[in-house]
């Protein structure tokens, strides 16, 4: 038995893991699931893909930093593209979910997200065609890791840049004032108010946040798969599953979640054949829901 | 009116839904570093008409003032700037969140030099909390969770501290532990306003009184006249006299 | 104009079988409060089913049990409302998001599985030779079409009167009920979750019906029938029409699907075909910021429900304290 399903799944599972977490936040801070996050990781990952052109457009093309397979252009492209998806989450919280909050009905806002979803996975398919696309064409060498497990240093450096962002995370929720402000009003809106929590500009914060960390699931995604306007969506069950099964409102849980998932879709790769590997996350739902409604490290669910 | 107000409220209107009040023109008024008291019978509009103040209730018809400036309709989050702190009935703590925590988050509005000093001035009124600084507030008991609300309410140093029952929910022991607390932060030169259903505790505490019905003012007077009045006591208070019974009127 | 009868008519019968689904999605939305992202799924559930037993015997898969047709729609029925049942056992405890994603999930799973289960469903090829009712006027498509049309219509017909009068017997009043305020409900001593259980099964079984229906009527089926654009038509419309309102769901589905197929005949038409696939897509674009428009500014659909629901609470309190 080759160990590669491990490795395999572990990255799989910090990418889901990422996405899982910004879903987790702002599920618990707007409180409904939303069907968008998924497509903001699509928009991410074509962000950044238009503006590395651009970069390539302007700039003569800059080198790759050996031996990964992108340079300084994706870097910044990144950065960028992050504030972008974040600013296109705050576009869309106030144009569609502000004015529905105001009404009231919580699940009337799951229907519109279901629905700005489709939008803008269509905006995706009209601007960028449904063709898939590629950061890089450069092919990629893995490295054997001993024990039969091979991984390519992109992989490796997409399992750096998804610890550093969990950490950054961790130390944003416990050590800052908006961080702990979100945490209050996740906990308790109404309370959140009376301490003197501007809980609008959380609510900001929190879409700008999820954003930008949909948008770094979209580049891992990007750089070591392809990118396709169906990318994030596809992606939206397991991500579902990997917040729910972590407890709802825990980052570290939504993490502990996404590996499950990744691991054990990719055992049901190997030993079940890779094309039921979507239905995983559906069986892991049900279980966690059928068990443990509340989540591995949920606080008060159910 | 010997002392000017720093808290006026007058003929103010109140609900949750338009065209439903439930405060239909209470007015009252809090000097510095008194402690009154507003009492009632359920469903009077007590908790509705601090609410209103605290800005978590709509005012649909009054005028409320902090230190003379106006804040009718100022939303609940900016009232807090302005000083006005206020400790709601029920989950008044963030449970998920450290002693700590809860009271870095309201020292937030104090400036950045003051906030830890200003926490271990509350762990210095509040030594129960002090040796706890890292549990979850969830984990703490009734009385001293209600002592870690007034602790973040006095975070912000507030100009008026409004209470809402404080005593519910908890044992007899325990209320006179948090009244004794209230009184101790008088001294400090706190003015606190308190809806009370236990109106023998807050008046023993209370210089003045208030006691509402019907969504409006029905009497007041200084917290003792109130009290030795049998009628007023037999009739909203739940006193009955001298052996009467200890509660309040309802639960 | 001949053709144009007998587009009329096979518009129709789309347009209905859409109607049907809406039907199903009303009394779990629109009566009951149950937010179903996973209409797809079901709808596939029912094709399925239907068409691997009313199939003549096929060399390279499972099923070909050459059932009539009324059998085979049963059987979706049947399907379907036990697939959604077991979701619902799963879910209907829980806040009403993890049944939002749930539905999402199986309608995802049921995909896969038509995909890849290649000796049941046929995988992508998907299943053709489904037996088609009145298949024998085919020579004539406007006989065809009309027969079907009639067809479509009364089973239309017939299960609109059967939710209208569900609607108004107790049982609906009870769901009513439970939407508007569960608490309430719940205090009457209506067990909730029995009521809610119940309704998201049949509008399970209902939406069943339709994917055998449209199954029979095109007599093939893929895959790529029951992507979550489907899910997402079916809640156009119910919003359109309003939810909480049958009339209001099948013209909802009439409208919508009126919409829908002129702007793709208009695409086709008049797009050059290199562009066609932007296009189509830009349309879904068009309908999903109309759809978000109306829930913004028209909450209760175009229709909207007619009686003052939340009066029900109160007429069952009034009952409770006669009884």
């Amino acid at each position: 038995m080759s160990l590669q399903f491990l490795a395999d799944g572990l990255f799989a599972g910090a990418l889901i893991g990422l996405g899982a977490v910004g879903l987790t936040l702002t599920y618990s801070i707007l409180r409904f699931s939303n069907f968008t996050h998924g497509d903001f990781i699509s928009w991410g990952a074509y962000l950044t893909l238009a503006i590395v052109g651009g970069i390539a457009g302007v700039i003569a093309p800059a080198g790759r930093f050996m031996p990964f397979s992108f340079g300084w252009p994706l870097i910044v492209a990144g950065l960028l593209a992050m504030a972008l998806t974040g600013l296109l989450a705050l576009l869309l919280d106030s144009a569609l979910f502000k004015p529905l909050r105001r009404t009231g009905h919580g699940i009337v806002m799951v229907i519109a997200s279901f629905g700005a979803s489709l939008a803008l996975r269509a905006l995706l398919e009209f601007l960028f065609t449904s063709e898939p696309a590629y950061f890089s064409r450069a092919i990629q060498i893995a490295v054997p890791l001993g024990l039969g497990i091979r991984v390519t240093p992109d992989q490796m450096a997409m399992m750096g840049l998804a610890l550093v962002v969990v950490i950054a995370m961790h130390l944003l929720l416990t050590r800052t004032h908006i961080g702990r402000s979100m945490r209050a009003v996740s906990e308790n809106p109404a309370l959140a108010r009376v301490v003197g929590i501007d809980v609008a500009a959380v609510i900001r914060a929190t879409w700008l946040i999820g954003g930008a960390l949909a948008c770094v699931s979209g580049i891992m995604l990007g750089i070591t798969v392809q990118i396709r306007p169906q990318m994030g969506f596809d992606l939206l069950l397991p991500l579902f599953a990997a917040a729910i099964l972590g407890g709802i409102g825990s980052v570290w849980g939504a993490i502990l979640g996404g590996l499950i998932v990744g691991i054990a879709e990719a055992a049901a790769v190997q030993w079940v054949g890779a094309e039921f590997r979507s239905a995983v996350a559906f069986v892991l739902l049900i279980a966690v829901l059928l068990i443990r409604p509340r989540g591995l490290f949920g606080v008060r669910e159910g | 009116m010997s002392v000017s107000p720093v808290l006026l409220a007058e003929d103010v209107e109140a609900g949750y839904e338009p065209g439903l009040p439930i405060v239909k023109g209470a007015s009252i008024h809090v000097g510095r570093g008194e402690i009154v008291v507003v009492l009632g019978p359920n469903g009077a509009g007590k908790s509705t008409l601090i609410k209103a103040i605290a800005g978590l209730v709509p005012v649909s018809r009054g005028h409320i003032a902090l230190n003379g400036e106006a804040i009718t309709h100022r939303p609940a989050h900016l009232m807090v700037r302005l000083g006005l702190a206020f400790v709601p009935q029920t989950e008044n703590i963030f449970a998920t969140m450290t002693i700590e925590e809860n009271l870095q988050l309201a020292g937030h509005v104090a400036p950045a030099a003051e906030r830890t000093s200003r926490i271990e001035a509350m762990f210095a009124l509040f030594p129960d909390l002090a040796n706890r600084r890292r549990l979850a507030a969830g984990r703490l008991s009734g009385g001293q969770r209600q002592m870690l609300a007034v602790a973040r309410a006095l975070m912000i140093e507030p100009s008026v501290l409004m209470l809402d029952e404080p005593s519910a929910g908890l044992s007899p022991k325990l209320v006179g532990e948090v009244f004794a607390k209230l009184a101790e932060i008088r001294k400090t030169g706190v003015t606190i306003l308190l809806v009370e259903q236990n109106a023998r505790a807050a008046l023993a505490i209370a210089d003045r009184a208030y006691i509402l019905a019907d969504g409006r003012n029905r009497h007041e007077g200084s917290a003792a006249a109130l009290a030795a009045d049998p009628d007023i006591a037999a009739h909203y208070l739940g006193l009955g006299g001298a052996d009467g019974p200890m509660r309040g009127i309802a639960p | 104009m001949i053709d144009l009868v007998g587009y009329g008519a096979f518009f129709l019968v789309n347009a209905l079988i859409f109607g049907v689904i809406c039907l199903g999605l009303n009394l779990q939305w629109g009566q009951t409060g149950l937010f179903n992202v996973g209409v797809a799924g079901f709808v596939a559930i029912g094709a399925y089913a239907s068409a691997i037993l009313t199939t003549p015997e096929t060399a390279d898969r499972i099923g070909g049990f050459d059932w009539p047709i009324l059998a085979g729609w049963l059987a979706a029925m049947l399907l379907a409302g036990g697939a959604a049942a077991l979701i619902g056992l799963a879910t209907l405890r829980l806040r009403a998001d993890y049944l939002a994603m749930t539905t999402f999930g199986i309608a995802v799973t049921i995909q896969v599985v038509a995909l890849n289960a290649t000796g049941l469903t046929g995988g992508p090829f998907g299943i053709a030779f489904i037996p088609r009712p009145f298949a024998g006027l085919a020579e004539t498509p406007i006989a065809f079409n009309a027969a079907n049309l009639a067809l479509t219509g009364a089973v239309t017909l017939g299960l609109f009167l059967l939710l209208e009068m569900l609607t108004r017997s107790p049982f609906g009043r009870v769901l009513r009920a439970i939407r508007e305020d569960e608490a309430a409900a719940a205090s009457l001593g209506k067990s909730v979750n029995f009521y809610r259980l119940q309704a998201f099964a049949l509008g399970g079984a209902i939406m069943g019906l339709a994917g055998a229906m449209q199954a029979h009527f095109i007599g093939f089926i893929a895959p790529d029938n029951y992507l979550s654009i489907l899910t997402f038509q079916a809640w156009a419309m119910l919003i359109v029409g309003g939810s909480g309102n049958n009339r209001g769901a099948l013209i909802g589905a009439v409208v919508v699907w009126a919409l829908w197929s002129l702007s793709s005949l208009a695409v086709g038409s008049f797009v050059a075909p290199a562009f066609q696939a932007r296009a189509a897509a830009l349309q879904i674009v068009a309908i999903g910021v109309a759809l978000a428009a109306i829930l913004i500014i028209r909450p209760r659909g175009l229709i909207g429900e007619r009686a003052i629901v939340s009066r029900d609470v109160e007429a069952m309190a009034g009952e409770a304290g006669t009884d």
